[in-house]
């Protein structure tokens, strides 16, 4: 195992974990003006596959998209200052937690509305395949958006074009507090989706390793055309409640055991062991740096002022 | 001693009498059943009435919504609930190309009665596609009842109504108005569509809000009364079929009107109501005003939401503005809060 990879992978994913926490920590002083889907528990998925990718890859996702965020290399401060409703935020405020962007990172759209960005990602990528550019498109989403019709008019549009586009399915067995099976007759997304034509794998053990490693395969063979839209489904789990900073067992849709389950395989504790305390140390130190820079600098920005309202609506020519 | 609802507690006691009444009404939408119960709005129905009459949906807002339309045509009268207004745009093709339709299109032959909950977000970051207020895109729809009660009372008189009805009802909640508290009577009651609540008399000016604006407009009748104005408030509850009789002897009494729409401001309620008028020669001498919300995205940051929506300090400002035009400069006193308003009837 290449033990650099490691690190970056360790490094990825304690900076996701930690950014988390410290929401977590900071939320209830209302200081982030914005509604929050935490990517806590789901952080594998995201520095899996956005490992594989390269700068010029882009990748599409839900209002839960901070560990994709992250992950492709977008700004941290961008995000916290976004989060705290800051001019600096990525999106000058404007956006909030569910509408992180950064386009020069290849972080293109986000959104609160379940399964809207798949077709704009299957767009994406035939634009790609159009202007003949060996870049890839990255789709981002959840069980839930499943359901949606539109899922399955863009599996079917993808696979009819051969697009270079991979999907990534994060299935952690819930939309908000309704189970997979209320709502789907079978547990077999990755199969379903077979039926596209579409090339097709689960991985079911959160292993970041495995996630990768399907990644970087399929992403080359897609650059060399060698196949065209790829599928995968991750189970995960998310940790804390649909929205917000808190634990919600109490409401009993699902249990703590089911949650302690993945809890106890957490995988940031594997990539740990499997680094020396040295390197781990070095790495976690200089993340604890960046995240406490980035919310100290949320906390000095200020807030975007009136002038700002009515801007940013239309593209508007320079004179 | 007044019986005293909360505005979700309202919609669900409606909801309940409705169900237990007729074997026919069944409540579907994402998240019904689930622990939270549309913020208690369907709390406890699925214990008492089954899952078969009570069930969660896979998100699939435009199946789901032919799924009700076939309900309704075969006989049921399906309560569809979507917790965000937005995401009935998914749900758009079967609301204005079918339901609004059907019973055109049979010649009268097949009804459909059938209920759209929709939601309305305000703040808390909600952003800018979780706090959108279409109304006025549904407006311009025949075929489709549109009621956007503001109390708990009307809450509940609406959905009594809305069941009832052989049509397709648009039934608009927003998210700031469960914090209301009002009387609510046991037992069933209607609010019949097309008439407007007048929530406060008064014979200075009249301020005619939709949705959470109505409330809006009642804490802008209490800043108000610190320069002595007193202002007739009116919740106009119809959507679909405006209480223009109800409007017009307002203003015939007050000579001056602030329509404070819940939304956008082009081609919405204000927009309609002011052309009305005007086609009936009614606004001669009378001053004529709109509010609505910023024409852009809502922002998510608070420091740009405050610009954003009306609220009542602006209205009263507005207000004050159109009575006083040469006395500028004034600006209400005390604070008065959200929570402080609520309409107390009579009815
Ligand atoms: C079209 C649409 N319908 C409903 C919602 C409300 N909603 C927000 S998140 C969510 C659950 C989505 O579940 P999933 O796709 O599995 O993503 P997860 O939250 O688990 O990451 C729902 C129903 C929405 N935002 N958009
Ligand atoms: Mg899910």
């Amino acid at each position: 195992m290449n033990l650099t990879l490691t690190e970056k992978f360790y490094r990825s994913f304690y900076k996701i974990r930690r950014v988390e926490e410290e929401i977590i920590r900071i939320y209830p002083t209302d200081k982030i003006k914005s509604p929050v889907h935490l990517s806590i528990g789901q952080e594998a998925v995201s520095v899996g596959v956005c490992q594989a990718l390269s700068s010029q890859d882009v990748v599409f996702g839900s209002y839960r998209g901070h560990a994709m965020y992250l992950a492709k290399g977008a700004d941290l401060k961008k995000m916290i200052a976004e989060l705290y409703g800051k001019k600096t935020g990525c999106a000058k405020g404007k956006g909030g937690s569910m509408h992180l962007s950064a386009v020069e990172k290849g972080v293109m759209v986000t959104s609160a509305i379940v399964g809207t960005t798949i077709p704009v990602s299957v767009g994406y990528a035939y634009g790609l395949k159009l202007k003949k550019l060996s870049a890839c498109a990255v789709s981002f989403f959840g069980d839930g958006a499943v359901d949606e019709g539109v899922f399955h008019e863009s599996m079917n549009f993808a696979a009819l074009k051969k697009l270079p586009i991979l999907f990534i399915c994060e299935n952690n067995r819930y939309a908000i507090h309704s189970h997979q099976l209320k709502r789907q007759r079978y547990d077999n997304i990755w199969e379903r989706v077979k039926g596209y034509g579409i090339f097709s794998e689960r991985i079911e053990d959160g292993d970041v390793f495995k996630i990768y490693d399907f990644a970087k395969k399929y992403i080359a063979k897609i650059r060399k055309k060698e196949c065209g839209p790829i599928f995968l489904e991750c189970l995960t789990c998310r940790w804390k409640e649909h929205v917000g900073p808190n634990d919600d067992f109490h409401l009993g849709y699902r249990s703590k055991e089911e949650v302690d389950i993945w809890k106890k395989k957490d995988e940031l504790i594997r990539l740990r062991s499997l680094l020396s305390s040295k390197k781990a140390e070095r790495i976690e130190k200089e993340v604890e740096g960046e995240v406490e820079k980035a919310f100290a600098y949320a906390e000095k920005s200020e807030f975007p002022g009136e002038e700002e309202l009515l801007t940013d609506l239309f593209f508007e020519k320079k004179q | 001693m007044k019986r005293i609802l909360s505005y979700p507690e309202a919609i669900r006691e409606a909801i309940e009498c409705e169900m237990a009444r007729d074997a026919s009404v069944v409540v579907i939408g994402q998240g019904v059943d689930d622990p939270k119960a549309i913020l208690g709005t369907t709390k406890g129905l699925v214990e008492r009435f089954g899952p078969e009459r009570v069930f969660d949906t896979p998100l699939s807002e435009d199946g789901m919504t032919g799924v009700a339309l076939g309900l309704a045509l075969a006989g049921l009268r399906p309560i569809h609930t979507h917790i965000r207004m937005d995401f009935i745009l998914l749900a758009m093709n079967q609301i204005v190309n079918m339901a609004a339709k059907m019973r055109y299109m049979s010649g009268g032959k097949v009804r459909v009665s059938m209920v759209i909950r929709a939601t309305i977000g305000k703040s808390w970051g909600q952003g800018a596609q979780h706090s959108q207020s279409l109304y006025p895109m549904l407006m311009n729809i025949p075929g489709l009842k549109i009621v956007a009660p503001a109390t708990p009372y009307d809450a509940k008189g609406c959905m009594i109504e809305a069941v009832e009805d052989h049509n397709t009802v648009l039934f608009i909640e927003h998210r700031s108005l469960y914090y209301q508290k009002g009387p609510v009577p046991q037992g069933r009651y209607r609010t019949h569509f097309g008439k407007a609540r007048i929530l406060s008399k008064g014979g200075d000016i009249t301020l005619i809000g939709i949705s959470q604006m109505a409330i809006e407009c009642l804490r802008a009748k209490k800043y108000l009364e610190e320069i002595g104005v007193n202002a007739e408030v009116i919740d106009l509850v119809s959507l679909s079929s405006l209480d223009m009789e109800t409007i017009e002897s307002s203003i015939k009494k007050t000579k001056k009107v602030v329509v404070v729409d819940n939304a956008w401001m082009p081609c919405a309620a204000g927009a309609e109501i002011i052309s009305r008028l005007v086609e009936k020669g009614l606004l001669e001498g009378v001053a004529a005003q709109r509010m609505g919300f910023s024409f852009v995205p809502c922002p998510t940051t608070p420091s740009l939401e405050k610009y954003f929506y009306p609220d009542a300090k602006k209205i009263a400002l507005k207000a004050a503005n159109m009575i006083f035009p040469h006395r500028k400069g004034w600006k209400p006193k005390t604070e008065i809060k959200i929570e402080e308003i609520e309409f107390k009837g009579p009815f």
